[in-house]
């Protein structure tokens, strides 16, 4: 397949993006930047420093962050685990990973609050056992299990990916120069997880401080996010430029600190990586970047 | 030849649809008369409307929405032109303001009658004269209760602010809701504009805020119903299903009043067809009509035809008929007064904030 061709393939996501991506997001900056009257202003924007909005994005911050580290946390061990195992469970521990996922999200969260309601399926268990029934139900820890559970196959996956292309003979040659199993990890595997630990923050990092359903369900509506914020100003106060302008101040917070992650992985990673995986899949470094 | 055979199969498919795309339109471009009917989802038996058509050979085109804003976007953006639409009053009161609906002649409905005076009463509060809706279901706003779990009779709003029940309350998710029920408790009219009054309403949510559970929309009556929170704040329809699931459960209006709602219909202004509008809306009126919607909705009816046919249990549960002296105190939402309505969402983010 010549080159021409092959650019011809990525058309439908191009058309997409554009569609999707490129139209309303210019859409959402010309609200942002403008009154209702149409005039130009900042205000919208700045807002975002205002103490209503600022408690509640530093909240989501905090829960996103939370999310983030106890995902990471939750997917090394496991995806340690999985790699060692035979490939055909290894592929039904994938797949049980993933079954959820086929459900809705809506109605695992309201299983979440089944079980997590004050005369729920986890207050039965414990009660049953003779433990003290637990208060979680719309609180905070209610809202990080929420999130926690709901994003955690996306850190997990691309952490799995990174780790099971690790040829065995790099681990052998660790082992074999004296390595435990700490410092074959540390020094082995931990750092060519890398790439896939980067995506997995990416994909879990920004839904997670985005997201405003978790919070409405499990967090019984007390708590509020920066996205509970906008999707008041768009659904219920109908003030599309305030609700962009928020939007706009979260997307370049967004931007800024994956920057950072994103440069760093060219720059560094690049031909260490190249020489472990071989040059059979080139592509691989690009689609961690 | 693989190849082939898939562009074969792909031109075929693309030209199934393009002919069944230009099937729709011929049909109904041609001569058939047609209505565009807008409501919200859930809210007519689909029976219903082959019903209709098999009497009158009026085709009708039927879009859903989720809310009265939702419907009032969907209508403004004119993409779609709607003949008739049902949404909630003070949302009517917007559109009669605006211009958009088309005085109807009810006194020519044959069925006019089913629908009791005091629903067209009711209906003033947005539509002076009666001249452009014509009620559809209705109810209130009241407090859903778990028997076992209240002690003393439930009949103020009190029970929600006074900290006897801290901790088992679930509020509704709703900037409007939420106020109008406070407006209501501290003695105001729901409707009102005075800024003192809005934030005295909001002293008292934030006051309350540590001892409710949770601001719940559709899960409210769940968590009654579940045994999670004594009592929750509810439409009248809702509380009547929750009563099916959990026979302890009670519903009440309480005596400071609250909010009536009535859900209507209108003509638009695009309407060509009027005469066909109001036979739809007159077959909305008679008695089996009225009947399969309200055994397929149960939400209140304003129509008496169906009502003289309960069961003396069902009329005497004030979530399905509620008690009209209890309407003494309630009020229809009419208010679209934006500085008000700006004050309690910026209020409302407050009370989440703190």
């Amino acid at each position: 397949m010549n080159r021409r061709n092959r650019e011809l393939l990525a058309s439908p996501y191009f058309i997409w993006s554009i569609g999707f991506t490129v139209i309303p997001l210019i859409v959402i900056l010309r609200y942002a930047f403008t009154t209702a009257g149409g005039t130009f202003t900042l205000e919208n924007i700045l807002a975002i420093g205002n103490a209503i909005n600022r408690k509640a994005f530093l909240f989501s911050l905090e829960i996103a962050l939370i999310c983030t580290l106890l995902c990471v946390l939750l997917a090394y061990p496991l995806v340690m685990v999985v790699r060692r195992l035979h490939i055909s469970r290894r592929a039904f521990m994938l797949f049980f990973l993933i079954l959820p996922m086929w459900m809705n999200f809506i109605l695992r969260l309201l299983a979440w609050q089944m079980i997590l309601s004050s005369n729920g399926i986890l207050n039965f268990i414990l009660q049953a056992i003779g433990l003290k029934p637990l208060d979680i139900a719309n609180t905070w820890a209610a809202i990080i299990i929420g999130v926690v559970y709901d994003y955690f196959p996306f850190m997990m996956l691309p952490i799995f990916n990174a780790i099971a292309d690790i040829e065995e003979d790099v681990i052998e040659a660790a082992k074999d120069l004296g390595a435990g199993p700490l410092t074959v990890f540390t020094k082995v595997i931990f750092p060519l997880s890398i790439p896939g630990l980067k995506s997995g923050i990416t994909i879990v990092f920004v839904p997670s401080m985005t997201s405003f359903v978790v919070a409405d369900i499990l967090g019984g509506g007390k708590l509020q996010l920066i996205g509970n914020i906008i999707e008041q100003e768009f659904t219920r106060s109908s003030n599309w430029n305030l609700g962009s302008g928020l939007s706009v101040a979260l997307m370049v917070f967004v931007f800024i600190s994956m920057a950072f992650t994103i440069k760093d992985d060219v720059v560094r990673e690049e031909p260490e990586l190249a020489r472990v995986e071989g040059s059979d899949k080139p592509d691989r470094r690009e689609r961690a970047a | 030849m693989n190849r082939m055979v898939r562009m074969a199969t792909a031109l075929g498919l693309a030209a199934v649809t393009a002919l069944s795309v230009i099937g729709c339109g011929s049909v109904a471009g041609g001569g058939k008369q047609t209505l565009t009917v807008f409501n919200y989802s859930e809210y007519l038996d689909p029976d219903v409307i082959d019903q209709f058509t098999q009497e009158t050979g009026i085709e009708i085109k039927y879009e859903e929405a989720l809310t009265p804003e939702d419907m009032y976007t969907k209508y403004k953006a004119g993409a779609i032109s709607y003949d008739l639409l049902c949404t909630a009053d003070y949302m009517l009161k917007r559109l009669i303001e605006e211009g958009e609906a088309q005085p109807i002649d009810i006194s020519s409905f044959e069925n006019k009658d089913n629908i009791g005076q005091e629903y067209w009463d009711f209906s003033k509060a947005f539509d002076p004269e009666n001249k452009y809706t014509v009620p559809h279901f209705w109810g209130t706003i009241g407090i859903l209760y778990d028997t076992t779990k209240v002690h003393g009779e439930i009949d103020s709003w009190d029970v929600l602010f006074n900290g006897e029940y801290a901790g088992d309350i679930i509020m509704q998710n709703s900037i409007r809701d939420s106020f109008m029920i406070t407006l209501k408790y501290l003695g105001y009219s729901l409707n009102t504009t005075d800024e003192a009054e809005i934030r005295a309403a909001y002293e008292a949510l934030k006051a309350q805020k540590p001892d409710v559970e949770a601001y719940l929309v559709d899960e409210a009556r769940d968590e009654v119903v579940a045994g999670n929170a004594a009592m929750a704040v509810v439409y009248s329809g809702e509380a009547y299903l929750g009563h099916q699931y959990n026979e302890n459960l009670r519903y009440t209006v309480p005596k400071e009043g609250s909010n009536l709602w009535i859900d209507s219909w209108m003509v638009t202004k695009n309407c060509k067809n009027v005469e066909a509008a109001q036979k739809f809306l007159d077959f909305l009126c008679r008695e089996d009509i009225a009947q399969k919607n309200f055994e397929y909705i149960y939400y209140s009816t304003p129509n008496e035809a169906v009502i003289a046919n309960l069961s003396d249990e069902e009329r005497a549960d004030e979530s399905l008929v509620p008690n009209m002296d209890a309407m003494q105190n309630c009020e229809v939402c009419v208010v679209t007064d934006e500085a008000a309505t700006e004050l309690m969402n910026e209020l409302w983010k407050e009370l989440k904030a703190n």
